[in-house]
């Protein structure tokens, strides 16, 4: 029998797969497709202080391996996901995280503020790294300076699991990473959309109504999986991974560079039962490998050599 | 025990038939029987093996012969549609099903008029059939009108001869009325109390606008670009009268006094 729980620095997950925020709704919407024993948690939607509208349509374009979105954050808020979304929802047998997102800093501590104290909700996703609103979102993401304040003000109100979601636009993310473990993050997820952008030729028009959207699947994979790589060398706290994950593999290649769960994102638009074929892809992976505890393959990494070049680049 | 209302299922295509350069029907066996499938619920289809395609393709549900069948009609526009038409019988297909809301059928409607231009003659087909099964409606009440590019764009019309009256345009004049669907003489001649729509939006919105007009209830079916297909990543917004409203869950069957055309 092989250990599938992790432990997230105090937040304890039945198995690693989660789903990824803005892909897997509130989790509803996948009851057809998968036993939701089997995902470690859920992160619904992005939630904001007051109701958002998202960005005009078309606010998608399909990419080799992947995808351009630019919803802009669309929810109906934070007071009515308290009433109306969380009773329908909170005996789910999973993890349930809230992805909080905002345009100021008082936006986030407010609205973590109002999450906790509904009590199947264990813990937040801080989302400081949305490319696709205007103010906030991401610009908190990209400096140090950001990140520590909001980290630190969400911090002082809110007293469970604190997720802080790392953008990867940035130059170097263990910064990013190493102020947010020092304003207080419980954990770090990462990585969120890259900015892309995707053109008609035939129109000369961009295919997204913002021009630019939020690049993601498994095109991302590799770049994310560096990303992950590096911050685990940088902080202590534990490491989410995310990008481009489609299989039991891709979940595996995460954890042996330093992440201690993981979340699928994208893929789920494509194959809705994917997190429970991942999580049971974990297991397989284990009992073939001879691995008594998933939690043990984090960092397991093997490097044979001198020290590698990705570390030179801070 | 949660009842499912979709279902992802290896489909088996038992036949294609190449109905024109740019059409094809592609005839499917389920796995199991699904019930419940209804006229203007779509299907999310998986390309398997084509390079550049990631995303599943949403076609509409063209015909269910019987809960363990149905029929799709692709129009080859891009890399995904091509390689789906070009599978042999026997190809399996993977696809998630019955996805969306359908045309609604109103008791107190005797007169209904089904439009269709180009792949959007898809549903209407399968509407047909639901609209005569219902008993409500004899077969010289129901009117299909069709339009396409051209005489080869036209398919499937002695199906569409089962259930109702065709009537035709072509934009070339090589079949039927010459001109666009809102130019055929029974919009005039002939007076209905429902009108249901599939097609390019320009035609849609078109038709909406003769609906308007005659005070007819109008449903379309909307074509928003879509990403998952059950209501989680909000790409295939309509931005509607009660603001972005998802294209796959809340639709793709919209009635127009719900849109802001």
């Amino acid at each position: 029998m092989v250990n599938q729980e992790v432990n997230l620095g105090g937040l304890r997950l039945s198995n690693p797969v989660m789903s990824a925020s803005g892909t897997f709704g509130f989790g509803e919407e996948f009851q057809d497709y998968l036993n939701f024993e089997r995902i470690g948690g859920i992160v619904v939607k992005g939630t904001t202080l007051l109701p958002r509208q998202g960005n005009p349509y078309p606010r998608m374009a399909e990419t080799p391996s992947g995808m351009l979105n630019a919803v802009g954050l669309q929810n109906k808020g934070v007071d009515y996901f308290v009433q109306h979304i969380y009773p329908r929802i909170k005996q789910y047998p999973t993890a349930l995280l809230v992805n909080v997102s905002g345009s100021t800093v008082e936006d986030y501590a407010e609205t973590a503020r109002r999450i906790q104290d509904l009590e199947h909700i264990p813990g937040i996703e801080l989302n400081i790294s949305c490319p696709n609103v205007k103010e906030g979102g991401m610009a908190f993401g990209t400096s140090a300076a950001g990140a520590e304040a909001v980290v630190k003000a969400v911090r002082k109100v809110y007293h469970k699991h604190l997720m802080v979601k790392l953008s990867p636009n940035v130059t170097d993310i263990t910064e990013i990473a190493r102020a947010a473990e020092a304003a207080g993050a419980d954990s770090v997820s990462l990585i969120n959309t890259l900015l892309g952008m995707s053109i008609d030729a035939e129109k000369r028009k961009p295919h997204l109504s913002t021009i630019t959207g939020g690049l993601s699947g498994p095109c991302v994979k590799p770049i994310a999986l560096r990303m992950v790589w590096q911050t685990s060398k940088a902080v202590r706290i534990p490491i989410v991974g995310l990008g481009g994950i489609s299989s039991a593999t891709d979940a595996v290649e995460f954890l042996l560079a330093g992440a201690s769960a993981v979340q699928v994102g994208t893929m789920n638009f494509i194959e809705p039962g994917i997190i429970e074929t991942i999580a049971d892809g974990l297991v397989a992976y284990c009992e073939r490998h001879k691995v008594a505890r998933i939690s043990d393959l984090t960092g397991a990494l093997e490097v044979v050599g001198s020290s590698p070049l990705s570390c030179e680049t801070k | 025990m949660h009842h499912k209302n979709s279902h992802v299922v290896d489909c088996r295509l038992d036949q294609i038939k190449y109905l024109s350069e740019r059409y094809v029907l592609m005839l499917f066996t389920l796995p199991f029987r699904i019930l419940g499938m209804l006229p203007g619920q779509f299907a999310q289809v998986r390309i398997d093996g084509a390079e550049n395609t990631f995303l599943r393709r949403p076609i509409s549900i063209c015909f269910v012969p019987s809960p363990t069948e149905i029929w799709l009609l692709v129009q080859v526009v891009g890399e995904g549609t091509k390689k789906l038409a070009s599978l042999q019988a026997g190809s399996i297909v993977n696809m998630v099903l019955p996805l969306g809301k359908s045309f609604s059928i109103p008791m107190d409607r005797r007169r209904p008029l089904l439009v269709g231009g180009g792949v959007g003659v898809a549903p209407m087909l399968f509407l047909g059939k639901q609209l005569m099964d219902t008993g409500l409606y004899d077969k010289s009440s129901i009117h299909f009108l069709l339009g396409a590019r051209s005489k080869s764009d036209l398919v499937l019309l002695e199906e569409f001869e089962k259930y109702g009256t065709v009537h035709c345009t072509t934009e070339d004049g090589s079949y039927g009325t010459k001109g666009y669907v809102t130019q055929h003489p029974i919009l005039q001649n002939q007076s209905f109390d429902q009108v249901y729509t599939c097609g390019p939006k320009p035609m849609m919105q078109a038709v909406a606008r003769y609906a308007a007009e005659k005070e007819i209830d109008c449903e379309v079916s909307l074509e928003n670009l879509m990403a998952c297909g059950i209501g989680a990543c909000l790409c295939c917004v309509e931005d509607t009268t009660e603001g972005h409203l998802c294209t796959c869950t809340e639709g793709p069957v919209f009635n127009t006094k719900r849109l802001k055309w």
